[in-house]
């Protein structure tokens, strides 16, 4: 039951096949189970289970919503939920219980779906693995599926004492976890230099990233206004385009968003790829990526091709200074953004009171973690007066520059850009750390941040296991405002691909609450 | 066609551009740029704020209101802006900067109408210290001391 697809769960609640206390209750349990992933900060569940009451009580009169009414979701904990505390993974937030929902969360809501809870992330949104919150790294389910587990001829001692478990991504990993461990059946997460979609690679799912302007920022904790969206983790494309289909569209509440219709997100199913242009972007084919990514990149090259599609190399001939530009862009908004967070009026509060200043510091100095002081002080730095031009504005100039990259690409006729998404596939937590934080999400965000900057939407689709046994995905970027065309490519590749389920069945036997039908309903492919 | 980029790359085993170090940079590769001397610093050209001198630091602590704490957190500044200057070797004459990839729309004004508020109760339950509705702040015109100082500068 918690491994099929938003619409099948939908129609089982329709049908009286499962109702939506039990659904709740199941998803409940199973976060329980897995609490060593350490996906969830927060578990909301009494709340949950008063929605799922209420949801159950539509449906017994047939007045369900809509396609998510009584469907479990869960939220990065950097949007803000009424009543529900909203950390950031930060100690400068901890204890901090927002008078109102996100805009996102609301529309959520609206549409009967069951809040679980708020997943962990890094600080802030400021990291590439999930490792620096200050509730700890999350866990990859991956790390205990049977397919990664058989490769490394693991024999089958309890799931939560391996020592040698692998990173999510971040930084909306807690999300990705929780989607991917089958506890919920979509998340929100944020991206702003590929937030979202990193995790959705590391840990098998789809990761969207919508256009700039389509979705409301209202009630997400900022990071960098103009590159932040709220992202969608699902275990298939269908499930992001629904839950876009609810979130999408103007929001009197976020100037940002555009005023035009949107919608509505149907995909249509693609049978013909002979009139899709394929843009491959030969400057993303760096060093660092592993020869097995590049060898997938390659073969999913070759499957548009062969089935007809025109497939090109193009240039994105600044990518190169993209992760710079981002790197002073992020750091310098950052730095603004995080100056609201004095301890006045809400969150940490030190117990220095000789001056508003010296309580500021202390209370900031107390609050924060070493990478988001790094970040304000670099950006701080660069908006210095002497500094302004030369960093800051120059960056700006660099934005416009890779901006129009992208639009010279899909002016000459390229309707989507194929691109590795990650470097390779999730690496093992003892070795993420080796590096500090700004050199990972350096490294890290390569193939993702450039999209933020320009603003266009962006989904991760994952297409195969790697020699490891672990997810390995791919990136479709699109022109701006195209995402339903953008999703429509990515459905036609994820049915090329057949990517397989996770199999948790070890994970599943140490959880006494499910029937061994249940289990066995888990981790049988749907399709 | 398109596979030449594959192949391409395999054979050079080159990364992208002369600055390369841009790409899945390490750490240790930003750091061997030598900040600390000025060779570098000539030769990629003038540089405004290539060191971090103790009165930057300080400065920069107090338009922060965050502090360094310790040696890593100069050192991580210092690597932050050498990474940065990379940006000088992009030619970008003529080029307006951007501030919003939204730049061609109009920002939506909502009509100045009340229709929501009147929730001071809840705002005021964030906050650690109130009295009645207002938030209580220590007083506001004591600059932060210098670090060289030991205690803070009392007004009476």
């Amino acid at each position: 039951m918690l491994g099929l697809s938003l619409r099948e769960v939908s129609a089982a609640l329709k049908q009286g096949q499962v109702s939506p206390m039990e659904l709740c209750q199941k998803c409940l349990s199973l976060i329980k189970e897995t609490k060593f992933l350490n996906a969830y900060i927060t578990v909301a569940e009494e709340k949950a289970l008063k929605q799922a009451e209420e949801s159950e009580k539509r449906y017994e009169k047939g007045q369900a919503l809509g396609v998510l009414d009584g469907i479990p979701v869960a939220v990065k904990d950097n949007f803000s939920t009424a009543g529900i505390e909203t950390t950031c993974a930060s100690s400068m937030l901890k204890g901090y219980i927002p008078p109102y929902n996100a805009t996102v969360v609301q529309k959520l809501l609206d549409q009967g779906a069951v809040l679980l809870g708020k997943t962990n992330l890094d600080e802030f949104a400021m990291g590439s693995g999930s490792t620096d919150g200050i509730f700890g790294p999350v866990r990859n389910p991956w790390s205990y599926s049977k397919q990664y587990r058989e490769k490394r001829k693991q024999s089958h001692h309890r799931a939560d004492e391996d020592s040698n478990w692998l990173i999510t991504g971040g930084s909306s990993g807690g999300s990705a976890a929780a989607v991917s461990a089958f506890t919920c059946f979509a998340a929100l997460g944020s991206d702003t230099g590929g937030s979202t979609r990193n995790p959705a690679a590391l840990c098998g799912l789809v990761g969207l990233k919508p256009t700039y302007g389509l979705v409301s920022r209202y009630g997400l904790i900022p990071l960098v206004n103009s590159m932040d969206v709220p992202g969608i983790l699902t275990r298939c494309v269908d499930d992001a385009a629904i839950v876009l289909g609810v979130l999408a569209g103007h929001d009197p509440k976020d100037s940002t968003t555009t005023q035009d219709p949107v919608g509505p997100f149907i995909l249509p199913i693609l049978r013909d790829v002979s009139k899709l242009c394929i843009g491959i972007p030969k400057e993303y084919n760096v060093p660092e990526l592993s020869s097995e990514m590049q060898a997938f990149w390659s073969k999913a090259a070759d499957l548009f091709a062969s089935k007809g599609a025109k497939v090109v190399e193009v240039s994105l001939p600044h990518t190169s200074y993209s992760i710079v530009c981002y790197h002073v862009l992020c750091t310098a908004e950052v730095a603004s953004n995080m100056a609201r967070f004095d301890g006045l009026e809400y969150g940490h509060r030190c117990n220095v009171n000789v001056s508003t200043e010296a309580m500021y510091a202390a209370t900031r100095r107390e609050g924060f973690n070493d990478v988001v002081r790094g970040r304000i002080l670099s950006g701080n730095f660069f908006l210095l007066r002497e500094n302004y031009d030369d960093y800051f504005v120059k960056a700006q100039k660099v934005r416009r520059l890779i901006a129009n990259d992208f639009v010279k690409v899909f002016n000459s006729g390229v309707d989507v850009l194929l691109t590795p998404t990650t470097l390779s596939d999730a690496v093992p937590y003892l070795e993420f750390i080796k590096e500090d934080n700004r050199t990972r999400s350096a490294q890290d965000d390569i193939f993702t941040q450039s999209v933020n900057m320009a603003g266009l939407p962006a989904v991760n689709v994952p297409m195969a296991l790697s020699s490891q046994g672990l997810p390995v995905g791919l990136q479709l970027i699109g022109r701006a405002f195209s995402d339903q065309q953008l999703l429509t490519v990515a459905k036609w590749f994820e049915e090329q691909v057949q990517f397989p389920v996770i199999q948790l069945q070890e994970l599943v036997d140490n959880c006494p609450t499910f029937s061994q039908h249940e289990k066995l309903g888990l981790v049988s492919l749907k399709r | 066609m398109w596979r030449r980029t594959f192949r391409a790359t395999l054979r050079a085993g080159l990364g992208p551009g002369a600055t390369g170090a841009v790409a899945g940079a390490p750490g240790a590769r930003v750091g061997s740029c030598r900040f600390a001397g000025s060779d570098s610093e000539k030769a990629a050209g003038p540089s405004p704020g290539g060191r971090v001198s103790a009165e930057l630091i300080e400065h920069l602590e107090r338009l922060a209101l965050v502090d360094f704490r310790n040696r890593e957190g100069v050192a991580r500044l210092q690597a932050a802006i050498e990474f940065a200057g990379q940006l000088r070797a992009v030619d970008t004459d003529g080029v307006e900067p951007m501030e919003s990839v939204l730049e061609d729309r109009c920002l939506y004004l909502r009509a100045d109408e009340v229709v929501e508020g009147s929730c001071a109760e809840d705002l005021l339950q964030n906050s650690q210290q109130t009295v009645e509705e207002y938030f209580v702040a220590p007083l506001g015109n004591i600059t932060l001391p210098k670090q060289s100082e030991q205690h803070p500068v009392l007004k009476s």
